[in-house]
């Protein structure tokens, strides 16, 4: 940071950044009840004029740390600051050296008397420190310091606050999540893989549609098992499918929407030519034109990445 | 009348006890359960600590210590868990017969509770389940990654190609809903109290999953039903009048999968239902002819029509014409879910199915037919592994 700079912000130390200034409204008990409710106070001194005379006061008072609401600048003015002002000329310097953001890190309150409804309180705030750069957790930045005195409407000072905050450069982002994409499409379901099917979905992922056939009896199986149910062999190998078959049976999803899918959606059994059947997707085709016993071919799916399934078109469109 | 198994007649259901049914019950699953324990236990004149066995679903998240501690039910002699879904309803009971028969135990309690609307609904599938290396999680891959992940889902196939082969249509399968719905208009207890609908509606509603409309679907449901087995003997001297087991049989099929038996050589009859059927007559000496009313298990509407075919009140491929010709409603043939089954009163996995089979015995349904009902048959979840009973009058 080059020292002409530096001056500059040295210049604003001692300045007053905010001229003693009444607030909007006098000190109410409406406001007060907003600001208790708020905050979870249940002290009856706050609303109950009873139970306050019963601890000594004339009546109800303000709570103390509410001194600052009755001089905040309101919400048109935060929303759209007229600018001008020797605060909004030191946030402008401030972001001239890029401490764009902000974020309050102390406030020390010094009481002297409490406020009653019908008080006026008005604020002066004049900067008392401007650190040199620091680097912190959320960014590097400078700790500006200011005091603020508030006043009633007599003139005499009610409370001092000493308010700190931390003028920063916000970190950069890392560059991934400065350009995000739209979320990819959700996966397709995972198969639940184990040592009696990983071997069909390897295939898959190759492209080969295959049947598991025992190697005692070469009775063909589907779904894949470790032992053959008509000679109980444990020993098997496997063929690949010539992909013809027709349709054996279908369902027409409509509900619930599943994100990896597009609805409506065809499921089938299909029997394919070798006998076994096994539950695809039909593509290729309306849910209308779908019927019973229609031949089909095999075509596949390359769902993802780590996942291709064998699905079925109509035979009619074999070579379109 | 005892039938040709050691089982039959010997224990009966001397107590039934539900929560209300609703959409949200705002407690704990557990709470659920013990309010139905109590009330089911209350309901047979006993106390919880003369409860000494529990049986309930491996599904249920309520296991029997947490029950019987809670409810004051102390020491267990027995306890037991059916599996498979709600197959395993009329399981419980038969896990019970079978306790008490045999001197194991002498009062048995069967539960199911759960919070299946405002808590896991299983009509959300199992798309996005946690994975293991488990067969019964393996067996997902070859549905869930081509979007087959629902029970509606799952139904709607066995029923697309029943109607393939049957020519039964959507109007068949939404006549079920009609009677049900008629009858849980009747039953204060059913969500769908007051609220019939026409075959119309039926038709108007919408896909979930073709061909399943909405209505074809049962509800999602919180709520707890217990009931209560002891011997026959005990039973006959408790308040009320016994509800006697005269049969009780689980089925498993050959090539059995759970909900997506697709890969046998028909798929237009539910097997395993028909081997609990076959057992159900043997074991109590009973045929079809003999059963006055039925509970027929509707998670959707598509498969009772193999039920009634499996069982034998009607020829494969008939029972669209049985049900069309009324032997559904109260005054027909078959009496058929006169609370109004799981689409009209409440999804219980198919207990409080069994609790208004056990009415139907009392004589205290709400839609209880006019003639005499000596024989109730009662069915659990289809495409699962499922079971069965044949409860009748004490005579």
């Amino acid at each position: 940071m080059n020292e002409a700079y530096e001056d500059r912000l040295r210049a604003f130390v001692g300045r007053e950044i905010n001229p003693l200034r009444p607030g909007q409204d006098p000190v109410n008990q409406p406001m007060i009840r907003h600001w208790v409710e708020a905050m979870e106070d249940d002290n009856p001194i706050y609303l109950d004029e009873a139970a306050a005379r019963a601890t000594g006061r004339d009546g109800t008072v303000a709570p103390a740390s509410m001194v600052q609401a009755w001089t905040m600048r309101g919400y048109a003015a935060t929303a759209a600051p007229k600018g001008g002002g020797g605060f909004d000329d030191l946030v402008a310097l401030l972001a001239e050296g890029g401490y764009t953001s902000v974020v309050a890190t102390d406030s020390e309150f010094e009481f002297h008397r409490e406020l009653v409804p019908g008080d006026h309180i008005g604020m002066r705030e004049v900067v008392e420190s401007i650190s040199p750069e620091k680097v912190t957790g959320l960014g590097t930045g400078r700790f500006v310091t200011t005091l603020k005195t508030y006043h009633d409407q007599d003139g005499e000072i009610v409370a001092v606050q000493r308010w700190r905050t931390l003028r920063f450069r916000p970190k950069e982002k890392p560059a991934e999540k400065r350009n995000e994409k739209p979320e990819p499409r959700a996966l397709r379901p995972r198969p639940a893989l184990n040592r009696d099917n990983t071997f069909w979905f390897e295939a898959a992922r190759e492209h080969r549609l295959v049947i598991q056939r025992c190697a005692a009896c070469e009775t063909l199986r589907h779904p894949p098992g470790p032992c053959c149910p008509e000679c109980g062999s444990f020993e098997w190998d496997t063929v690949q499918a010539s992909g013809r078959g027709h349709v054996y049976s279908f369902v027409v999803n409509h509900h619930p929407r599943h994100p990896a899918f597009d609805f409506p959606m065809i499921v089938a059994v299909v029997e394919l030519a070798e006998g076994t059947r096994l539950i695809t997707n039909l593509v290729g085709v309306t849910p209308e034109e779908v019927e019973i016993d229609m031949p089909v071919v095999l075509d596949w799916l390359d769902a993802d990445p780590e996942l291709s399934l064998p699905v079925f078109r109509p035979v009619a469109q074999e070579g379109h | 009348m005892n039938g040709a198994s050691p089982l039959s007649g010997a224990a009966a259901i001397a107590g039934i006890g539900a929560t209300e049914f609703s959409k949200d019950s705002g407690r704990s699953e557990l709470r659920l359960a013990c309010e139905a324990v109590l009330a089911a236990v209350a309901d047979a004149g006993l106390k919880p600590s003369d409860v000494d066995g529990l049986v309930t679903f491996t599904a249920d998240t309520n296991a029997e210590i947490h029950v019987a501690r809670n409810t004051g039910i102390g020491e267990l002699r027995f306890f037991s868990r059916v599996g498979y879904g709600g197959g395993a309803a009329c399981g419980t009971l038969q896990q019970a017969a079978m306790a008490v028969a045999t001197g194991v135990a002498d009062v048995v309690v069967c539960y199911r509770a759960f919070n299946e609307r405002s808590g896991e609904r299983y009509g959300l599938g199992q798309a996005d389940r946690a994975m293991d290396t488990s067969a019964d999680r393996a067996a997902y891959s070859w549905m869930t990654p081509f979007g087959l992940s629902t029970p509606a889902q799952w139904v709607a196939m066995f029923a697309r190609r029943y109607m393939h082969e049957y020519g039964a249509t959507s109007e068949d399968f939404g006549r079920v809903a009609v009677v049900d719905r008629r009858h849980a208009a009747n039953n204060p207890a059913a969500w769908f109290y007051q609220r019939p609908i026409t075959l119309e509606e039926h038709q108007a509603s919408r896909w979930i999953a073709e061909p399943l409309h909405l209505l074809d679907c049962c509800q999602e449901t919180d709520g707890g039903q217990a009931l209560v087995v002891v011997s026959a003997e005990r039973a006959r001297d408790l308040p009320h009048a016994p509800a006697i087991i005269r049969a009780a049989a689980q089925g498993s099929g050959k090539d059995q999968h759970m909900m997506t038996s697709y890969y046998r050589p028909s798929v237009s009859g539910i097997p395993e239902m028909g081997l609990v059927g076959d057992q159900l007559y043997a074991q109590s000496g009973l045929r079809p002819d003999d059963i006055d009313a039925a509970v027929l298990y509707d998670h959707f509407t598509p498969l009772v029509l193999p039920q009634l075919e499996e069982l034998g009140f009607c020829a494969r491929g008939e029972a669209k014409d049985f049900i069309a010709d009324g032997h559904l409603e109260v005054g027909g043939r078959l009496p058929c879910n006169t609370h109004g089954g799981q689409l009209g009163e409440a999804y219980l996995h198919g207990m409080n199915g069994v609790a208004e089979a056990v009415r139907l015995v009392r004589g205290t349904s709400v839609n209880q037919p006019s003639s005499e009902t000596h024989n109730v048959i009662v069915t659990a979840g289809t495409g699962v592994p499922t079971s069965g009973l044949v409860l009748g009058v004490d005579e």
